[in-house]
């Protein structure tokens, strides 16, 4: 029975050693020309059956690799939630969190039992799920923001790398400026091999990064107090592979006459599913994780197939009300939180999504937060979204060129997107170096009150310098300025050409006027939302009305 | 047990005032180093006077990049003339974008390739690559070819981090202080190996614009003063040699550029230990003179190099 367990915890350990490796690697990788990212950084986010459902339900078309997702799907009917025993990185997580706890008193034991006894609250995941569908139908997914992989996938990114890294280069450089030679060449080998290896060569941050951290220290913290209280209670695809579970043929099976109601399959049990004799075991909340087996000291219980049915619950006991109730709340949500943005996407300036980006409506049906293009940007332009994209765009991808510019050739973000909310591109698609018109993010705005050729009559025009389309979309023009003191000098300053800015923001990005960029991007111009434009493109480049 | 006791009691409330006290003592006897400023920096001049029967500039040019490299150095008397067994030799390439090799924004990899494989035979001990970029690093030195390149040969390619950076003052009357590449500062000898290409506020980047890669901090200040800030990179970083990149030149859209049509292709290598004539040169390939760059007449006023070199020291090369 050990040996299944030892099993299970190298499952467990792999797969989360492989989720945080494929993070990792989702980065630019120094050969030139290697801009094609690898399908495998998309494992988890494929194979997650949540994704697919909720897609397929909200947009109505099954994309591309997702239907790796059927494969967990038509499993979960055969065997239950071994997903969530053996696989789940997020899954596994909490379980470590929920161990070593004490049980060396008789009190502390019996409340680890009485605490993994099943408890009402785990039906709350299910009419979440519920919400979320009724949600889905109405063309909003919000999956993603509540999925476990989405979830820890934006929380090692964005909240446990950048710190960790951080960590290691303020370390690094403490040895390096400790004065004494050979700790200053022990800290820069240190570095070389973690650059080689992972570190960026720019450390990121990340907007909302408060926010990100505060809720993935709550799931791993509770877990000190309720054991998986996230996976028992929360987790939407829980939820979905426990309405599976319950068509399932293999499972828990108990030996009534060999137990002696000692309780000690209580004690590891993660699922809360009851596998002790005294109350019927939910076939929908066990985990496989088969501490229940190794535990008991009688051989009262096993794992097979065809139990008979009257012996155990084999769904999760909603009422038809209530689950009623929770669809209609998912539907009911949906122009309430679009309301923030009056009910259409109107747009907002600030909203700048990554180029390859589907049309707003579009994309809330695809993006399921995994924060992978985030993680991917090599400038750090790519943020989530708190409420920049109204309460149904929350983790949503948009950009913050004051922190992050969108390098002109780069076109990664589109190829690390597993749903297609961010269309890949090619560098030629996006530039229009083929004849297509390029696709442009925005358009930059200079405000001349803050512009130091404009309001300060000194020569600047680094935005110009940094703007990386040929011929500039910022123009100069040399002028002759009346100075205070009676002079004149000459001064040349900028104009944004709106035809052919494209929005990437690396003049804002430039700019020395800190804090309150003289020269910014807004969303207006961009070519995924064709009403969203200021500029009326000419009707003939020939017509005789100049 | 009472005197046990009382001796007990007596050692630790001793140790640990003792502790407070000699910790409170020692906390009061350092610096407060807030306000400790970094060391003012005097300006290490890296050129070696050659023979001077030699030219001071020579052009090479020819379409394998590499060859011209080495023909411009070779008529300056050769790697050897400059690099001594043993050195510690620190390449300053613009690295600076993310741009390919054949768009012309970056410094060509082969002609880094070239002086690494050169110093490496003149017997260097260590070669290090270095450039603080615009872009995003990663991406810059791979799609530039220079990183690629340059390990090829043996040298250290590094990106720059808070690691290989130290902070100068180089006093209120110049730049003031900047984070400063240790390569740059530490090494034995330092080639200066810009790219010659428009830009629209000085004109031209060119050997002086270079230097601004050995800087890390807010440099979108320094085109307040481009001219007097470009004169005094140039009085700061006196190199062991430049060798100008002028194989395919921007001609406009620069220092991003992006288009072929953009680039005129010169096949050219100059080199110099004169950075002000290697400037002056380097602008006869953006159609210009160096009467039309303040910055290059006033470098010369300060005596920091020669515009017009008598033509005995100038050699132009066919490769």
């Amino acid at each position: 029975m050990r040996k299944l367990i030892i099993i299970r915890t190298i499952s467990q350990t792999l797969f989360f050693l492989l989720f945080v490796y494929l993070i990792i690697s989702t980065q630019y990788s120094y050969t030139p020309g290697a801009e094609n990212v690898s399908g495998w950084l998309k494992f988890f986010y494929d194979v997650n059956p949540l994704n697919l459902i909720g897609i397929s339900i909200a947009a109505g078309v099954l994309y591309a690799t997702l239907a790796l997702g059927l494969i967990v799907l038509l499993t979960t009917i055969l065997f239950g939630r071994y997903f969530c025993g053996w696989i789940c990185p997020l899954g596994s997580l909490n379980h470590f969190f929920s161990s070593f706890k004490s049980e060396r008193k008789e009190h502390r034991a019996i409340g680890l039992m009485k605490s993994n006894i099943y408890k009402p609250y785990q039906r709350i995941k299910y009419y979440l799920l519920l919400i979320m569908a009724g949600a889905a139908i109405l063309g909003s997914l919000q999956t993603g923001v509540f999925d476990p992989i989405s979830l820890l996938g934006r929380s090692i990114s964005m909240v446990v790398l950048p710190s960790f890294t951080w960590l290691l280069r303020t370390s690094f450089a403490a040895l390096s400026s400790a004065g004494l030679q050979p700790l200053t060449y022990l800290g820069e080998f240190l570095y070389r091999s973690a650059m080689a290896m992972f570190l960026p060569a720019k450390q990121p941050v990340f907007h909302g990064l408060f926010w990100l951290a505060l809720i993935f220290l709550a799931i791993i913290v509770t877990n000190r107090i309720y054991t998986r209280f996230w996976c028992r209670a929360i987790c939407p695809l829980g939820a979905l592979l426990g309405f599976l579970a319950g068509f399932s043929i293999f499972g828990l099976k108990k030996n009534e006459a060999a137990c002696d109601d000692c309780n000690k399959c209580l004690l590891h049990c993660q699922g809360g599913d009851n596998p002790h004799r005294q109350l019927p075991h939910h076939r929908s909340e066990c985990h496989l994780c088969l501490n229940c087996l190794a535990d008991c000291p009688h051989d009262a219980l096993s794992f097979g197939f065809f139990e008979e049915r009257k012996k155990y619950i084999p769904r999760p006991q909603l009422t038809r009300r209530k689950m009623m109730f929770a669809g209609l709340a998912g539907i009911l949500a949906v122009p309430v939180l679009r309301s923030a943005m009056d009910g259409s996407y109107k747009t907002t300036p600030r909203l700048i999504r990554p180029p390859g980006s589907l049309d707003e409506e579009k994309f809330l049906v695809r993006c399921i937060r995994c924060g992978q293009c985030m993680k991917i940007c090599p400038t750090n332009a790519i943020h989530p979204a708190l409420l920049e994209a109204g309460w149904e765009g929350i983790f949503t991808p948009f950009l913050i060129p004051a922190i992050g510019y969108c390098e002109y050739n780069c076109v990664l973000c589109g190829q690390s997107c597993p749903t297609g909310a961010i269309q890949p591109l090619t560098a030629e698609k996006k530039n229009g170096l083929s004849g297509s018109k390029p696709v442009s993010i925005g358009t930059a705005f200079i405000d001349r009150g803050k512009c130091l050729p404009w309001a300060y009559d000194k020569d600047c025009i680094v935005c110009e310098e940094w703007c990386p389309i040929s011929p500039k979309a910022i123009k100069l023009k040399t002028e002759s300025i009346a100075t205070a003191n009676g002079g004149r000098i000459t001064l040349k300053r900028p104009y944004v050409d709106a035809e052919l800015c494209n929005g990437c923001g690396a003049c804002e990005f430039a700019c020395p006027v800190q804090g309150s960029k003289a020269i910014y991007v807004n969303s207006v111009g961009e070519s995924r939302n064709p009403q969203n434009e200021m500029i009326q493109h000419r009707l003939k480049p020939n017509r005789s009305i100049p | 047990m009472k005197r046990r006791e009382f001796i007990r009691q007596t050692v630790e409330a001793s140790a640990a005032s003792l502790l407070i006290g000699g910790g409170a003592l020692w906390l009061g006897s350092r610096n407060d180093e807030t306000n400790a400023a970094p060391a003012v920096y005097e300006p290490k001049n890296y050129r070696i006077d050659i023979d001077p029967n030699r030219p001071v500039l020579a052009a090479a040019r020819g379409n394998d990049y590499k060859r011209a490299a080495r023909m411009a150095i070779e008529a300056l008397g050769g790697i050897g003339a400059f690099i001594a067994v043993g050195d510690y030799v620190c390449i300053k390439p613009n690295i600076g974008w993310d741009r390919t090799a054949a768009q012309g924004a970056n410094t060509h990899p082969d002609i880094i390739a070239e002086l690494v494989t050169l110093c490496r035979q003149a017997g260097a001990a260590r070669i290090v690559v270095v450039d603080v970029t615009c872009s995003a690093p990663e991406r810059s030195y791979a799609r530039s070819g220079i990183k690629a390149a340059a390990e090829e040969q043996g040298a250290e390619v590094i990106i720059a981090s808070d690691n290989y950076l130290s902070e100068i003052d180089f006093g209120h009357d110049s730049l003031g202080r900047w984070q400063v590449l240790k390569p740059v500062l530490e090494c034995d000898k330092l080639l200066n190996v810009p790219v010659v290409k428009h830009h629209s506020l000085c004109g031209m980047t060119g050997a002086m614009k270079n230097w601004f890669g050995a800087l890390s901090g807010p440099r979108n200040l320094l085109h307040q003063q481009i001219n007097d800030n470009l004169v005094e990179l140039c009085r700061l970083f006196q190199p062991t040699l430049t060798i100008a990149d002028a194989t395919r030149v921007m001609q406009r859209n620069g220092p991003t550029g992006g288009r072929s049509d953009d680039l005129i292709e010169y096949d050219c290598v100059v080199a110099s230990i004169d950075q002000v004539a290697i400037e002056s040169f380097a602008t006869r390939f953006l159609k210009k003179n160096p009467a039309d760059f303040p910055f290059i007449i006033e470098a010369e006023r300060q005596g920091l190099g020669v515009i017009h070199l008598p033509d005995s020291q100038i050699a132009e090369i066919e490769t």
